[in-house]
């Protein structure tokens, strides 16, 4: 009988314990088998932040650190100075990343660190149970923001993708989606990239991921990727923001 | 071996590169820039990264990733500094991580200034971050002695998987004294086969990690920490006595203070004043047995304790003497240090104190 499908060699057996119609898993899932048909699950770090995902290094079959909250960039940047033959990743939250991290991964980013960076944005602290993000919308409604974000208050979501392309370290920063399969294959094709960017030494590498949290959002799964499209998706356009190396084929 | 003049800074970074050390990462602040300085020159030479972190958050954090990693790493700052570190320093005892971190303090508190101080002393030894940990607490009082705890901290390290904190002050950083180069006595070194440095197909995923959500685990791994906190309680106490078989007064201090205290002693001895001076050079474990046994002798009459702060180690001795013997404070703060002149005013008072005849010392009379 032909294998049309199967679990990828880079996810580990364990039961994961997102909610449900939550989007991590497919994310997990597509990091996992980039790792697994670029033949690196035994030579790469990944590093799990704290949010939603604090658990990924029990769901990641290569070797894991958990970081503390937003810290993870440096972790990883610890990890590759120390072994710059193995591949290292990020997989961070809204939160650890845009907020209480916005130091480590602006210059992780600045010094080109050859790290491959994660970033699950879902306009929300899930794990903490719906608290407004750096990138929760204005407007949106949050456990912090029961009025929803009002922006003289605190100002618009920020844009990681385009912030971090402006440095030069920076050689690829591409924002994706999740909402259906052409952008699932995309997503996967940013990820699969981003590593092989990596792996050729070239610099700091970026995928931002639009995700949904039907959970703290209070939509159920199909709803969510509604309100996805609807409104995430119109301030964090999905592309290419960063892609030096071709920029650079190109000049030459 | 011919004796050589060192900076203590630089002989802290020389020893932790004899020690092996091939990975530093840290964030300039005065007294102890010589540090990272001296390893941005010559890490490179010894195929190691020196890098210079955007924060001193991020320079504990690249510290933690590289000991996960499996390669000896250490970081150093000055007090401010080592506050912000105080996070990542819990994550490492929570992980288990073999970690180096040199303090050379500075007064404080706040911004404080860049003298020498003695008191993070209760950041060192009780813990500044979040949960039940303890840090191995080395306090040389030379340069000598600096780059022998240096390199051996990393073997303390290595053994007990535990990071281990060189704590000295600005005097002991910016001072230069001729030191010898010394190998620390070899150690048994366990493998370190829980590092995430690729399972290669040969292993399972290593995981580290300072999480433990269910209660059971995270009351285990607690109980674990304990067993090898009293390990090295058991272990790897360290102190210096000096003149003390015969001492009516005991001086208590470590570090730079004790280099004033070892000078106050042998003013006081040759005034006909039997002084002596207990040295902890572990602070944490402290050597607590010692110090009550030491204190206990019949012929110690009072403790004066010394230290560049407003009394910090002095509960410690305080634990230590337990009621035994009257215990005394002199101290400073902000980052002055002492006069030995009034290290002998306090062992003067002491004396008046419990002989209560206003026995003189001639050095002080001839003074007046």
């Amino acid at each position: 009988m032909a294998v049309v499908y199967r679990r990828s060699k880079g996810l580990t057996d364990a039961q994961t314990h997102y909610c449900p119609g939550c989007t991590h898993g497919v994310a997990h899932k597509l990091v996992a088998e980039a790792m697994e048909e670029l033949d690196i699950i035994g030579t790469t770090v990944g590093i799990a932040p704290v949010g939603c995902s604090v658990f990924a290094y029990d769901y990641f079959a290569c070797d894991m650190q958990e970081a503390a909250h937003g810290r993870a960039p440096a972790v990883a940047t610890g990890i590759k100075r120390a072994h710059p033959d193995l591949a290292v990743f990020t997989y961070q939250g809204d939160g650890d990343l845009a907020a209480i991290g916005t130091a480590e991964i602006v210059h992780a980013a600045m010094r080109g660190e050859k790290i491959t960076t994660i970033f699950i944005n879902n306009a929300i602290y899930g794990m903490t149970g719906g608290q407004m993000a750096p990138t929760t919308l204005v407007g949106q409604t949050a456990t912090t923001a029961p009025l929803g974000r009002q922006q003289e208050h605190y100002g618009s979501p920020i844009r990681m993708a385009e912030l971090l392309s402006t440095l030069d370290g920076c050689v690829y920063a591409e924002r994706v989606t999740l909402t259906d399969v052409p952008n699932i294959l995309k997503a996967k094709k940013a990820i699969k990239k981003a590593f092989e960017l990596q792996l050729s030494g070239a610099g700091f590498t970026f995928v931002e991921i639009l995700s949904t949290c039907p959970t703290n959002w209070g939509l159920t799964p199909l709803d969510a990727i509604g309100w996805l499209k609807e409104h995430m998706i119109p301030y964090f356009p999905l592309g290419v923001y960063a892609d030096r190396m071709e920029e650079r084929r190109h000049d030459a | 071996m011919a004796k050589e003049l060192w900076k203590g800074n630089e002989a802290v970074a020389e020893a932790a590169i004899r020690a092996g050390c091939r990975f530093f990462f840290g964030y300039p602040i005065t007294p102890q820039n010589e540090i990272p300085e001296y390893f941005s020159r010559h890490l490179p030479e010894h195929g190691g990264c020196f890098l210079q972190a955007e924060s001193e958050i991020a320079a504990i954090n690249m510290t933690y990733g590289a000991a996960g990693s499996g390669v000896r790493v250490m970081t150093s700052s000055s007090s401010p500094g080592i506050s912000l570190k105080q996070e990542g320093i819990t994550y490492i005892a929570g992980a288990e991580l073999p970690v180096v971190i040199v303090n050379m303090m500075r007064g404080g508190p706040g911004l404080g200034n860049i003298a020498p101080s003695q008191s993070d002393y209760f950041q060192a030894t009780r813990g500044g971050g979040n949960g039940d940990y303890r840090t191995v607490v080395l306090a040389p009082s030379t340069i000598q002695e600096a780059a022998d705890l240096t390199q051996e901290a990393f073997d303390i390290a290595d053994v007990y998987r535990i990071p281990v904190l060189v704590l000295a002050d600005g005097l002991i950083g910016q001072m230069m004294e001729a030191i010898e180069w010394r190998s620390p006595k070899p150690r048994s070194l366990p493998p370190k086969d829980w590092a995430t440095d690729g399972s290669r197909g040969k292993r399972g995923h290593n995981v580290v990690n300072s999480l433990y959500i269910e209660t059971e685990d995270c009351t285990a791994l607690n109980r674990k920490l304990q067993q090898k906190h009293e390990l090295i309680t058991k272990n790897e106490i360290r102190y210096e006595e000096f003149m003390t078989r015969d001492a009516e007064v005991l001086f208590v201090s470590y570090g730079t203070t004790a280099r004033v205290a070892h000078a106050a002693v042998l003013k006081l001895r040759k005034d006909g004043v039997k002084a002596g001076l207990f040295r902890p050079i572990t602070l944490w474990p402290f050597p607590e047995a010692a110090l009550r046994a030491c204190a206990q002798q019949t012929n110690v009459k009072a403790v004066v304790t010394a230290e560049m702060s407003m009394g910090q180690m002095l509960d410690d001795v305080k634990i230590a003497v337990n009621g035994a013997k009257p215990v005394r404070f002199v101290g400073t703060g902000g980052g002055t240090i002492p006069t030995p002149a009034e290290l002998m005013d306090e062992a003067q008072k002491a004396i008046e104190e419990v002989w209560n005849h206003g026995r003189r010392i001639p050095a002080l009379q001839r003074a007046n």
